[in-house]
């Protein structure tokens, strides 16, 4: 009977989760191979069409790009503020910015940078008036380097919010040992700091490439899904007037879940590489 | 993404309709045009109901239509789930088969009203007018009959754009650099499909071949006038896309909308057949009411119903036959695109576009591509 609560706990979180991850799932995966005379592989076959295969890397580039972004700035700006000895409400200024940035995405956003960066934006005419035409040296707001940038702006802030308790558990101690021993700023980062938070860091990677990945709304506002994403492919052939093909659209976001699956996975074996360190510290 | 007719239209069905219609209301074409068959109307007072489906007030003017039709024959019309969508509207026929609630009369898209014939959902009636609704626009046999159309045209923010673009040529001038957007990707939305279309056919293509539009849509990217933006009512507004290309009624009504905040003007590119896309009414084959539903279309299809659509930007399908006969007022006019760029509107079959699509989604990717 000791247990019977944890039990509970535990069998709404499984219940949850089969109905909410699990049946959808299964259901995408059932949809994805079946056409209108049964069983077929032609939805799947069809991910390899240039269309499909460009929304691939595209959205997994996307992704990859914009998730490093706010890993490295994100991870440097809550270092930054959280120093001992940074100025006193900056930490707070910092957060406070972060909580609401984070959730600035969507239309709003993509016209706000429309507004500032877009071909006729206000920066982009401020730099024009001072003799520097952007656009006419290779930068667009509507490619995947303007995408990545608009990205960033709800990137970094996340990474500032789910990296600062990892940063504040460094413990000041180990510092202290560590110069005690003579070590450089270098070395503690290198053989303490770093070491310790890599899990930390792997998992807000995994966290912000995945909210690259389904992210759809800002993206389909600044480009129209002229750069094809996954999310935008999906859009057009279930809820568009064009095509109507839910299928399809089934079989892409299977694509998108084996994409998770591996990024997943693969930061699961990293981890455990990381976690080797950690353990012969106990 | 969705065909945003509602949202858009309404806002010009309100603003135009309350102006104009004042002056328009009855009198001058009102009963006198209207040559209804003997007995329908007895029969229709005799019914005394209507069930109309998925009509928004403010969609097409659809409101004032109604309201004047109730109060003239004293019938009652219930107008169920308003804002939803054709393949609702023939499900509605489906499920309340026999039912008193189910619905006496549809206004769907083309495809709807093929499936709907397939089907045997509706039945046959010609309307008094039946000889200028064009041909390409009706099924042979009454079963249904397109009702108002939207063409394919350029809005365009000239507080931005200093001179008006007025042929698909000249979109591509190095003065409209970054200007040029359509209102999604013509991949996933029904106006930006359409603006592709019209491009074919401004640029060599014809209904069967919409490879030129895509052509052009890449010679409009590479050169950097194509602006990806989803263009919508604020970004046209605001200027961040100067130069919308949609269907006439949604720029029509943005246009409207931003009289005193911004000078918007609306043209169909000249030099280039219009393309053009329609909705169709149709009699449900389980009509309870169907005297009064016949009622509704002669009243839908007189000069009076027919211009009522265009109170709401909706151009009627007998729109050349009105400016021909000269019961178009002036006033109405002088808010819209010449009427003689909408004499050459013609139609794409289903087939048609079903190529159309393939070939758009196999191409454009490829075509038009962004940095």
């Amino acid at each position: 009977m000791r247990y019977a609560v944890p039990y509970l706990f535990i069998f709404v979180f499984v219940a949850l989760s089969a109905l909410f991850m699990v049946a959808p799932t299964v259901t995408l995966a059932i949809q994805s191979v079946s056409g209108p005379e049964g069983f077929t592989w032609d939805y799947l076959r069809a991910l390899g069409d240039y269309r499909y295969v460009s929304a691939f890397r595209n959205s997994i580039v996307l992704s990859a790009a914009s998730a490093v972004v706010g890993v490295l700035s994100g991870g440097l700006i809550a270092h930054t503020v959280l120093k001992p000895g940074a100025p006193r409400g900056l930490q707070s200024a910092v957060t406070s910015f972060s909580a609401v940035a984070a959730n600035f995405a969507g239309v709003p956003l993509a016209f706000a940078f429309v507004a500032t960066l877009g071909s006729l934006g206000l920066l982009t005419q401020a730099l024009k008036g001072v003799g520097f035409d952007v656009y006419a040296h290779g930068f667009s707001l509507y490619s995947i380097t303007g995408l990545t940038i608009v990205y960033s702006y709800f990137q970094i802030p996340l990474m500032v919010i789910i990296i600062t308790p990892a940063l504040q558990a460094l413990k000041v101690e180990w510092r202290e040992a560590a110069e005690n021993m003579g070590a450089s700023d270098r070395q503690f980062w290198r053989l303490v700091g770093l070491p310790v938070l890599a899990p930390s860091i792997l998992s807000s990677f995994i966290l912000l490439f995945g909210s690259a990945f389904s992210a759809y709304a800002t993206a389909y506002a600044l480009t129209s899904g002229n750069i094809s994403l996954l999310t935008t492919e999906i859009a057009n052939v279930l809820s568009g007037d064009v095509m109507s093909s839910p299928q399809t659209g089934a079989a892409l976001a299977v694509g998108m879940i084996v994409v998770m699956v591996l990024v997943l996975g693969g930061s699961a074996v990293l981890a455990r590489r990381a976690a080797r360190w950690q353990g012969s510290r106990r | 993404m969705s065909f945003d007719r509602r949202s858009v239209l309404k806002a010009g069905a309100g603003l135009f309709g309350a102006g104009l219609v004042g002056g328009v209301g009855r009198p001058a074409w009102a009963a006198a045009d209207m040559a209804i068959p003997a007995g329908l109307v007895d029969a229709a007072k005799a019914e005394g109901k209507l069930n109309v489906i998925t009509l928004p007030r403010d969609w097409a003017n659809y409101g004032e239509l109604m309201d004047t039709f109730a109060k003239r024959y004293g019938v009652q019309i219930d107008d169920a789930n308003p804002d939803g969508s054709s393949a609702e509207e023939l499900q509605a026929i489906r499920s309340l088969k026999g039912q008193k609630r189910g619905p006496d009369v549809v206004d769907v898209g083309p495809a709807f009203a093929t499936t709907g014939t397939t089907e045997k959902l509706f039945q046959p009636y010609k309307v008094a007018t039946w000889d200028t609704i064009p041909n390409e626009v009706k099924d042979p046999n009454g079963m249904w009959f397109g009702d108002y159309f939207g063409v394919v045209s350029f809005g365009v923010n000239l507080d931005v754009a200093k001179t008006m673009p007025r042929t698909w040529a000249d979109l591509l001038k190095p003065e409209y650099k970054g200007m040029v957007a359509l209102n999604g990707n013509p991949l996933g939305a029904g106006a930006a499909f359409g603006a592709v279309y019209a491009a074919a056919l401004g640029n060599g293509g014809s209904f069967d071949n919409i490879n030129p539009g895509i052509e052009y849509f890449g010679k409009l990217n590479e050169a950097g006038n194509y602006n990806p933006v989803k263009g919508t009512t604020a970004s046209l507004t605001s200027g961040q896309t100067p130069i919308l290309i949609n269907w006439d009624y949604l720029n029509l009504a943005i246009a409207d909308g931003a009289a005193g905040k911004a000078n918007i003007k609306v043209l169909l590119p000249e030099g280039a057949p219009p393309f053009g896309n329609y909705y169709c009414q149709a009699i449900s084959a389980y009509a309870p009411n169907p005297n009064t539903a016949k009622l509704w279309l002669e009243y839908l299809y007189s000069d009076e119903g027919q211009l009522g659509f265009l109170k709401g930007f909706a151009h009627p399908i007998r729109f050349n036959a009105l400016v021909a006969a000269g019961k178009v007022p002036a006033d109405v006019l002088a808010k819209l695109p010449s009427a003689d760029a909408y004499k050459a509107v013609t139609f794409a079959t289903q087939e048609q576009s079903a190529v159309a699509k393939k070939a758009l989604a196999d191409t454009w990717p490829k075509v038009v591509k962004l940095g």
